[in-house]
């Protein structure tokens, strides 16, 4: 057996489709075999990029009118598996649609899944993933036993994305059937924080706040160095916990995926759970008032001191820069 | 109204973690403690049952060797009952054989209104065990709740999504999965420690709950390798001297990125 059928989970965004999407087909046509993606919504707008990047065809499930996508996306799948299209191995995103599709999937496929994978390699039929564990300083390599397929997860910026400039995918209907009493989790509102400036994702900059700041209030100076840098303000799970920044600031584990030219942490520890969102950033500056502090030990340029001290005097200083 | 609570026990996380070298699995022996990401599911279970005017939670976890402490916790924070699912045959199970067990487990007590479990458990986080038990026990469910209010016969959640939340709704019975910082777990009261002590803990294997660990998912992985990351290298580090900025200034100049 060798791995011939990889399926990618994509997610559209702002008309296109999620880096993450782009990232994981250009690993997975670097794979072999031929790349399938699959929609949980209607495909017709991102059938052109997601050709563009390697897959042929996409399974689409057409408006999923509200219903949240787990059970919806995995039991249209289910179903074009049981049709006869047999993926050997589907790659998905490290995050809440990814994950919940993958779940219900693995139960009605009856497969085990693998999540938090930074790599993927494949070895005529086998499949191996790679994952980071206690902070990322120790690589567990898994290998799937049995027969596909295969269900993997992985973290955002474990692959580079690449155009590889293929004809737009052809797109095959994969509806929901009915969901019986697994489905009626509906979707009524939408809300949608307001940002400014680049994405804490994408930007160049990051500077990240923790629960050294003392108090919410104090935020204002890592907003303040961010847009002076021209960067995106970050933060620990400590604050958003506290409700200081919302949770689309956090970076880490349970957070974004950052890797800056430069990342400022400011009055942040640096637990394990942080810094698997971090440590992969060109360039570390942090400050912290504990020399001790785990923060220091991935840290380009560390500062033992006190934030109220540092940081104000550093925007002064680029302030003064104009 | 009756709610059941996923509650994992594990290791300490102030303590290092560490593999086994024989098995290459995460090591859980000793004291386990009630997993911090699951007291705010627990704690939610007792405002909602509050609200409702009455009904129990109750509590169900997977653990070695017979480990109850983490469950005392939530009984002391006022938890009605558990059930422990305790079997080596269990060592080394993966997500999809936890969650099955954890339904099963479930139905043993008569099923619930509601389901709750966290969004991520602290050692293991593969984040997939709520929505892949709602799926073995054919409920509708919603993933990272900030909130949950029942109306009748349905939930209102808001769901935390990348850009901001959602709003959904949702029929019960459901599994419903919650994020940190939701609601303020409790501190168990004195009294709550006492009573904890003579609550009912019904501890099975899975056998007797007619989980038999076998099959693809229980043999779907093979851990092949262990190996140290490259680590990054610490550079210097420097006691501000209230000239301290001046260095992040250089720094930053010299990467042009001023
Ligand atoms: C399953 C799970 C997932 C998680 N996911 C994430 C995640 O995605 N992202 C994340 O960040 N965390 C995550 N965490 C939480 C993580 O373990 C830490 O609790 C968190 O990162 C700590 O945040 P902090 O560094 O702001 O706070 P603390 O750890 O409290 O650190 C505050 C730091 O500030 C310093 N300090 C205090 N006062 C000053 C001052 N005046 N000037 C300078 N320094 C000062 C202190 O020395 C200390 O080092 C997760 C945890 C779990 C269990
Ligand atoms: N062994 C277990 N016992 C009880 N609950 C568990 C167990 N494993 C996972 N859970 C529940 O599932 C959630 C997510 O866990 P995980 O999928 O391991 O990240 C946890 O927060 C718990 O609520």
């Amino acid at each position: 057996m060798t791995i011939s059928n990889i399926w990618v989970f994509a997610q559209a965004a702002d008309g296109g489709v999620t880096t993450g999407t782009l990232e994981l087909l250009t690993k997975a046509r670097s794979l072999g075999g031929t790349v399938s993606a699959v929609v949980g919504g209607d495909a017709s707008a991102v059938a052109a990029t997601l050709g563009e990047y390697g897959a042929t065809r996409v399974y689409a499930t057409g408006d999923l009118g509200g219903a949240l996508p787990g059970a919806a996306v995995a039991s249209a799948l289910a179903a074009v598996i049981d049709g006869g299209d047999r993926p050997d191995l589907i790659m998905f995103p490290q995050n809440y649609e990814g994950r919940d599709v993958m779940a219900r999937l693995s139960v009605k496929l009856d497969r085990t899944v693998i999540t938090n994978n930074t790599d993927v390699s494949v070895d005529g039929g086998s499949v191996t993933v790679t994952t980071p564990v206690f902070g990322g300083n120790t690589l567990v390599a898994t290998t799937f036993s049995g027969e596909g397929p295969f269900l993997a997860a992985f973290r955002p910026k474990s692959f580079a994305a690449e155009a590889a400039g293929g004809g737009a995918a052809e797109v095959v209907a994969a509806p929901v059937p009915d969901l019986g009493s697994t489905g009626g989790a509906t979707v009524t509102a939408v809300h949608v924080e307001e940002s400014t400036g680049p994405k804490l994702d994408e930007a160049d900059v990051v500077v990240s706040g923790g629960r050294g700041l003392g108090e919410a209030e104090k935020f204002s100076m890592v907003d303040d160095l961010a847009q002076a840098l021209k960067g995106a303000a970050g933060a620990s799970r400590a604050i958003v916990d506290a409700g200081w920044v919302p949770y689309s600031m956090q970076v880490g584990q349970t957070g974004k995926v950052v890797k800056p030219n430069v990342y400022i942490a400011a009055g942040i520890s640096g637990a394990t759970q942080h810094m698997v969102g971090m440590k992969g950033s060109k360039h570390i500056i942090a400050i912290n008032k504990d020399a001790e502090a785990p923060i220091f030990g991935v840290a380009d340029l560390g500062i033992v001191g006190d934030v109220h001290k540092v940081l104000p005097k550093l925007l002064e200083a680029l302030q003064g820069r104009g | 109204m009756k709610v059941i609570v996923c509650v994992k026990q594990i290791p300490d996380p102030a303590l290092p973690g560490e593999l086994d070298p024989s098995t290459n699995t995460l090591k859980r022996e000793g004291k386990l403690i009630l997993d911090e990401s699951d007291s705010y599911g627990v704690e939610m279970a007792l405002q909602l049952v509050d609200a409702a005017g009455g009904g129990e939670v109750a509590l169900v976890s997977m653990a070695p060797n017979g480990e109850v402490s983490g469950l005392r916790t939530a009984l002391a924070m006022g938890a009605a009952q558990g059930v422990l699912v305790s079997d080596p045959e269990l060592a080394g199970s993966d997500a999809l054989t936890t969650a099955k067990v954890l339904a099963a487990a479930v139905q043993r007590l008569g099923g619930a209104d509601l389901v709750l479990a966290g969004t991520e458990s602290s050692d293991g986080y593969t984040g997939t065990v709520p929505e892949q038990m709602a799926e073995v026990l054919g409920l509708p469910s919603v993933t990272f709740a900030k909130s949950v209010a029942v109306d009748g016969g349905s939930l209102k959640v808001n769901r935390q999504t990348e850009a901001g939340y959602d709003e959904v709704t949702c029929p019960l019975p459901a599994v419903v999965s919650v994020t940190a910082g939701v609601v303020e777990p409790r501190y168990p009261s004195f009294k709550g420690i006492m009573a904890a002590k003579s609550k009912p803990v019904d501890t099975v294997t899975a056998g007797d709950l007619g989980v038999t660990p076998t099959g693809w998912a229980a043999a779907g992985q093979q851990i092949t390798s262990v190996t140290q990351a490259p680590s990054r290298e610490a550079g210097e580090v420097i006691e501000d001297d209230g000239e301290a900025h001046v260095k992040i200034v250089e720094f930053l100049e010299g990467l042009k990125v001023i």
